[in-house]
């Protein structure tokens, strides 16, 4: 499949990344030789098979919802570009 | 006070052990080689005093009964360091410092050793020549100009320039074992769910394994040993006895069958390649292994199907980095969906930028069913293949990468042929599996070459034996000359 330019810049707009004309022709271009790459599956009749959901042979194990840790509030604030006392901050989403 | 960095982990324990070096002379050695050292580029970020620290914490009162006694280790920067920078070689974790240790580095520091610094790797280990990290490429010590591999390139690198007496990586598609054979040392991935993930920045979660970096084999089953193990906070850990590789090693190969599969013998695969695995397979047969040829029909299509189900899993593990909670954030953006959209466009490089584009397209509405799900009903096949040959053969031996290191630039403007280059090594991710690369020769340029031998689910011992064995029996002057110093 040839990936376009309007199709990368659909799909950068769902993973949120901003693009400018150039790099969105660039990866046009990239994505396009990736796609032939990956549409060699095309050539395997895969309708009878079951896909494949875990190599463990096991089903994840789940765990009681317990608090293990805590009170690192001001070490985990420490990371945010942007925040206050409490909180992190972000741009204002409401008028 | 001899420099015996060039020593092999075991031997330098040993040294360790019988009181002939103390740690902290041990971590002063490893300090001024690092020092020496700035031209590989190896590392993000040093601890060298609180590594001086460790050492003499554990002078002052050692415990000759650990694994790692006094032992000082670089690690992949994809491994979370409590209260130590860990960047996974992005630019959108450039400042982030977190907050507690991965499971995988804990069981080290448990295990006697300490921190000595964080080691250079592709960005988000998306990369097969650590030319993709936000902090320049690692310069393999094998040759100026040569790429170490990827993505544990700084790991690779580092452990062969002796910066490190051991150290460990992470393997997605091959990102222990290819830079290891790119620069002539060991490495091992083990079968999924073997090391803990927590703690480890995500890539493709389905198919990210820690792993040893090695000199030895040896050395290999030490690290495997203290870095392995269930963890109730990995919810795809195994849960099963702990295993003593390093006791268990031995060299008795005689009756292992070893399969061959004729799949591994791509087109314009390099001549010497061939000589190096036709050399391996009379090395094993000569110790008493039986050779046996098979197929593993699905090979062609197991990069293809890694390169949907990979960049899917990525797209979503790096929907987390936002600019918010941590890590880099825009200055410009005139609202919080710009805000995201700059962040993310200033934080990723090219190869992460593209992968994410990958895998957010192969899962969006409309092509899940013809990219995704197909990939994941190819990924079934690939691991039948794997499974149906194991009741015949104990371990598959093939070569573990296409060429030896190639020179920096050289593929970068490819990203499918620079994707090729893990050809042998990506099968065995996609279906779980135990592999382990070794030193097997060099090339006409003198380069190392290296062999890989896949196992069984958790039959990492029976590698570890073989290898091991193979080791004693291939001899070759592996020894590389210290241009940078």
């Amino acid at each position: 499949m040839v990936i376009d330019k309007e199709k990368i810049i659909h799909v950068s707009k769902l993973a949120r990344i901003s693009l400018d004309k150039k790099k969105s022709e660039a990866l046009a271009k990239d994505l396009s030789s990736i796609f032939k790459f990956i549409e060699q599956l095309n050539e395997l009749n895969t309708d009878k098979i079951e896909p494949l959901s875990s190599i463990l042979n096991e089903p994840l194990r789940s765990r009681q919802d317990l608090i293990s840790d805590g009170k690192i509030r001001d070490k985990v604030l420490k990371n945010s570009p942007k925040k206050n006392e409490e909180f992190f901050v972000v741009p204002k989403v409401i008028e | 006070m001899n420099d015996i960095t060039n020593q092999s982990l075991d031997e330098i324990i040993k040294k360790i052990k019988s009181k002939e070096i103390s740690s902290v002379e041990l971590t002063k050695l490893f300090i001024k080689n690092i020092e020496n050292a700035k031209k590989l580029n190896t590392f993000v970020t040093t601890a060298f005093e609180q590594a001086l620290d460790n050492a003499k914490k554990f002078d002052d009162n050692p415990n000759f009964d650990q694994l790692l006694p006094g032992i000082p280790l670089a690690v992949k920067d994809l491994f979370c360091t409590s209260n130590i920078r860990t960047t996974a070689g992005s630019n959108i974790l450039n400042n982030f410092v977190p907050t507690y240790e991965s499971t995988v580095t804990k069981n080290l520091w448990d295990n006697g050793a300490f921190l000595l610094g964080k080691l250079n790797c592709d960005e988000f280990a998306m990369g097969s020549s650590n030319e993709t990290s936000h902090f320049g490429n690692v310069i393999n010590p094998v040759g100026d100009k040569l790429v170490p591999g990827g993505s544990s390139g700084g790991s690779s690198s580092a452990l062969a320039a002796d910066l490190t007496p051991a150290t460990i990586g992470t393997d997605t598609g091959g990102s222990i074992r290819q830079p290891a054979s790119f620069t002539g040392t060991v490495g091992l991935k083990p079968t999924y769910g073997l090391c803990s993930r927590w703690g480890i920045v995500a890539f493709a979660s389905s198919l990210d394994q820690a792993g040893p970096m090695t000199k030895t084999v040896t050395d290999c089953s030490l690290m495997l040993e203290a870095m392995s193990g269930f963890d109730e906070k990995d919810s795809t850990s195994i849960k099963k006895e702990k295993e003593k590789y390093s006791k268990n090693l031995k060299d008795n190969i005689k009756g292992l069958k070893i399969g061959i599969p004729k799949e591994y013998r791509v087109n314009n695969m390099p001549k010497e390649i061939d000589k190096l695995w036709e050399n391996g397979k009379k090395i094993l047969k000569d110790l008493g292994a039986k050779i046996i040829d098979i197929s593993l029909p699905h090979t062609k299509y197991a990069l293809p199907t890694y390169y949907i189900v990979a960049p899917a899993e990525a797209s979503s593990n790096l929907a987390r980095y936002d600019g918010v909670r941590y890590g880099h954030r825009s200055k410009k953006g005139k609202d919080l969906i710009e805000m995201y959209e700059n962040t993310r466009s200033e934080g990723f490089g090219d190869e992460v930028k593209r992968r994410i584009l990958i895998g957010t397209y192969v899962l969006s509405s409309g092509y899940y069913d013809a990219y995704y799900l197909k990939a994941q009903k190819v990924r079934q096949l690939i691991k039948k293949d794997f499974d149906d040959n194991f009741t015949k053969v104990d371990a598959i031996l093939t070569p573990s990468t296409p060429s030896s290191a190639f020179k920096i630039g050289e593929k970068t403007d490819n990203p499918v042929s620079m994707y090729l280059n893990d050809i042998f090594t990506v099968p065995a991710n996609l279906a779980g599996l135990p592999a382990i690369a070794f030193p097997a020769g060099l090339d006409n340029k003198g380069y190392p070459l290296g062999l890989q031998l896949i196992g069984k689910v958790l039959d990492e011992q029976k590698i570890l034996n073989i290898a091991y064995a193979f080791e004693k029996n291939c001899k070759f002057n592996n020894e590389i000359k210290k241009w940078w110093v």
